[in-house]
């Protein structure tokens, strides 16, 4: 008898709710605007706070829309997002890689063509959109966010120290290195246990010996290849540095060259425009400036290089676009183009965003000036093997001495011309 | 009596249809889907048209795969000789070690053990910062005046994959050490006294007697090295990276797949065609070396 008067109520207790339900919606839809719920997701668990504050901003202004944010390790990132976009469901707006990062999601359907929505885009810089465009199709997939440089960060305090001044040429630079050395200092900071650091070397150092954008424009159009003579002197010269990088180089991995720079072990470091502000917030007292890597005599340019790095992208199949792009709209406008300038320290790709405020990121852009596309990232990562995956395999084999300048040089070129067209000719 | 036998069935399907349905979801599933993936031109992540076994052909036949496969596979036959003859037999010398009762063998069992039971993420972390140029190793070979010893343990080709099978076998020598142990000690007494009163030494008695005594624990441990072997993945993903750094030395056909399949971040977009097929080939690999192995080492066992 019991048990019987329990089951009914237990029957009686799910029913009714459902029965309310109905009217409850009614009733809301005729009082306000049901809110729409979106999901934004990131490759940056450090940023979250900064995701959350500028989200709530959004929300205020949109009554009707709320963003839930979800970060992922950067290192798994693609995967994730891969396996949820392919299942039909994930993030209705994320942060998507560029160039054949882009193109992987992008080719696979999964992303929405921005251009017609965002007429605003093609305002944006040619190196940025590049980043957010597929070469399969031409279309621009993501609103472009951030770009990075890559150039040699020196220690100010010890160029006071020992009187150095900016180097106008390579030899110029090899004195300071020298003098750095003398005074019992490490002279760059970089290692080479992880591959990547060393295409981050070459972005760095490379593009005053091998010309810069005329040898890139002339090699991705199958001019010229990487067996040139200013390629192979290049990493000849990049080579030569191990002299002065730190004792056993090979097996200094990334926190590794990081931390002997912003602990002034180490005066200088090839690096990205992305360390800045972990170094400030490592080492508050530390006080570094950039300057771009001179090539042999001072009329030669000295460049950077630059590349696009992270875009705001839609899920084609979001099933709530509309909302999905008026928040595209706010992370592409100039505030928060801006609030990634003053919090993050990031060089945004916004157009006209004024970032005189920060004289790091001024002097980013000033620098970018003389920029050149990042070799094997812009020109050669979107089939396997990429440039990149030849470049940091075999430049380890410079550095430790099991591979010549030579036959890197041959093998990147033979990998490459596997799969790319222009080469095969 | 027809119905005591369906009723045995059916409690009988009941008992293994949990297991067997894990075992589908998990294994047999995502191996057939490997298979069926392998099959298929893939444009980025979407499958394109179907190619037989065009993805097989490329991955043995075409630069860069051929020489990426076979590298890899090559530091898997490195893996699995060193962990054989090194940690096999230092296991196979613990355990009769333990079993000969020598003083403290009670606490050496536990120590030996201990690591076996740390996660291996943790211990390829903790072990790559020992490894670093300036880490626990070379600066013990400093404190001891023998700078000359120092190496680049991690970063060298001709010694990371070394240095990286020599953390494995810190962290898993206690396992083979105490199924040897157990073995030695099912060994019979009569067998031992018998061959004591007939004078056999102390090696001729191992060699003779108990060695062939434990085949079948030997049988055990030597597929799980060829599966170990073969499967290596987390140490290296650890320590040396996805990329098999420096200039693939460390790279084995489970970074290789993972990278192939899933891209990594830093080098290259995925190609689940070609990493399906590696897939495939790793399951094939080790199932039939497994197969192998039991078939050799079960010829030499011996029956009392």
């Amino acid at each position: 008898m019991k048990l019987k008067t329990v089951v009914v109520l237990l029957v009686v207790m799910m029913l009714t709710p459902m029965l309310f339900a109905g009217g409850a919606a009614e009733a809301e839809q005729q009082v306000s605007a049901p809110v729409t719920t979106l999901e934004f997701w990131t490759w940056r668990p450090e940023d979250v706070d900064f995701y959350a504050s500028q989200i709530a901003i959004f929300e205020a202004r949109n009554p009707d829309i709320k963003v839930v944010q979800t970060a992922q390790k950067n290192t798994e990132y693609n995967t994730i997002l891969a396996a949820s976009l392919a299942g039909g469901a994930g993030p209705d707006v994320f942060q998507g890689r560029a160039y054949g990062g882009l193109a992987t999601f992008a080719d696979s359907g999964y992303l929405e063509p921005l251009e017609p929505l965002m007429p605003e885009l093609k305002s944006y810089s040619a190196t940025s959109l590049l980043g957010a465009t597929s070469p399969t199709d031409g279309k621009i997939y993501g609103s472009p966010a951030v770009s990075q440089t890559v150039f040699m960060y020196y220690n100010k305090a010890v160029y006071q120290e020992l009187g150095l001044s900016i180097p106008t040429t390579w030899s110029q630079l090899l004195t300071n290195f020298d003098a750095m050395e003398a005074a019992g200092y490490l002279a760059l900071g970089n290692g080479a246990k992880d591959g990547w650091t060393l295409e981050t070397m070459l972005g760095g150092m490379g593009p005053a010996f091998y010309g810069g954008t005329d040898f890139f424009n002339a090699v991705v159009a199958g001019e010229t290849n990487f067996l040139d003579p200013k390629f192979i002197k290049m990493v000849e010269k990049m080579k030569s540095l191990t002299a002065y990088m730190p004792e056993m180089y090979m097996g200094i991995g990334y926190e590794d060259m990081r931390a002997n720079f912003f602990n002034e072990i180490a005066g200088h470091l090839i690096a990205g425009s992305y360390e800045a502000a972990y170094f400030a917030a490592q080492n508050p007292d530390l006080d570094f400036g950039i300057f771009a890597v001179p090539g042999e005599s001072a009329a030669d340019p000295a460049y950077v290089s630059v590349y696009a790095d992270m875009n705001f992208a839609m899920n084609a199949a979001s099933k709530h676009k509309e909302e999905a792009l008026t928040f595209l709209r706010f992370l592409s406008s100039k505030e928060f183009g801006k609030a990634m300038v003053t919090d993050l320290r990031m060089v945004t790709s916004v157009p006209g965003v004024d970032a005189s405020q920060d004289p790091f990121i001024a002097r980013v852009l000033e620098l970018q000036k003389n920029a050149t596309p990042y070799l094997f990232l812009v020109g050669f990562r979107y089939a396997q093997p990429t440039g990149s995956s030849l470049w940091q395999a075999l430049a380890q084999g410079v550095m430790g001495g099991t591979v010549t300048p030579r036959q890197a040089a041959e093998e990147i070129q033979a990998g490459i011309a596997s799969y790319y067209k222009p080469f095969q000719n | 009596m027809e119905i005591k036998k369906l009723r045995k069935g059916a409690w009988i399907t009941f008992f293994v249809a949990p297991g067997l349905l894990v075992v589908s979801v998990f294994i047999l599933l995502p191996l057939f889907m490997s298979l069926y993936n392998s099959f298929f031109s893939w444009n980025q992540l979407i499958s394109d048209r179907f190619v037989g076994l065009g993805n097989f052909k490329r991955l043995f036949g075409s630069y860069p795969y051929k020489d990426r496969f076979f590298n890899a596979l090559g530091n898997n036959v490195t893996w699995f000789v060193m962990t054989m003859l090194v940690q096999n037999s230092i296991g196979l010398l613990f355990g009769y070690l333990m079993s000969r009762r020598i003083a403290g063998n009670q606490v050496f069992r536990r120590i030996f053990f201990i690591p076996v039971l740390f996660s291996i993420i943790a211990v390829g972390f903790l072990w790559g910062l020992y490894l670093k140029p300036s880490g626990l190793l070379n600066s013990f070979f400093n404190l001891i005046n023998q700078p000359d010893l120092r190496q680049v343990w991690l970063g060298d080709e001709r010694l990371a994959t070394l240095s990286i099978i020599f953390v494995n076998i810190w962290r898993w020598v206690g396992f083979p050490s105490l199924v040897f142990l157990a073995a030695i000690d099912a060994v019979p007494e009569e067998c031992l006294e018998a061959a004591y009163l007939d004078g056999a030494g102390e090696w001729k008695l191992f060699w003779r007697v108990i060695f062939p005594l434990i085949i079948p624990s030997i049988t055990i441990i030597t597929v799980l090295t060829v599966i170990g072997s073969l499967n290596v993945f987390e140490q290296i993903y650890t320590m040396t990276g996805l990329d098999g750094a420096p200039n693939y030395s460390t790279d084995t056909i489970g970074t290789l797949f993972y990278r192939t399949a899933f891209g990594s971040v830093d080098s290259g977009s995925p190609e689940i065609g070609i990493g399906s097929a590696i897939g495939v080939v790793i399951y094939l690999l080790t199932f039939c070396i497994s197969l192998a192995s039991i078939y050799v080492t079960r010829k030499r066992e011996v029956q009392l």
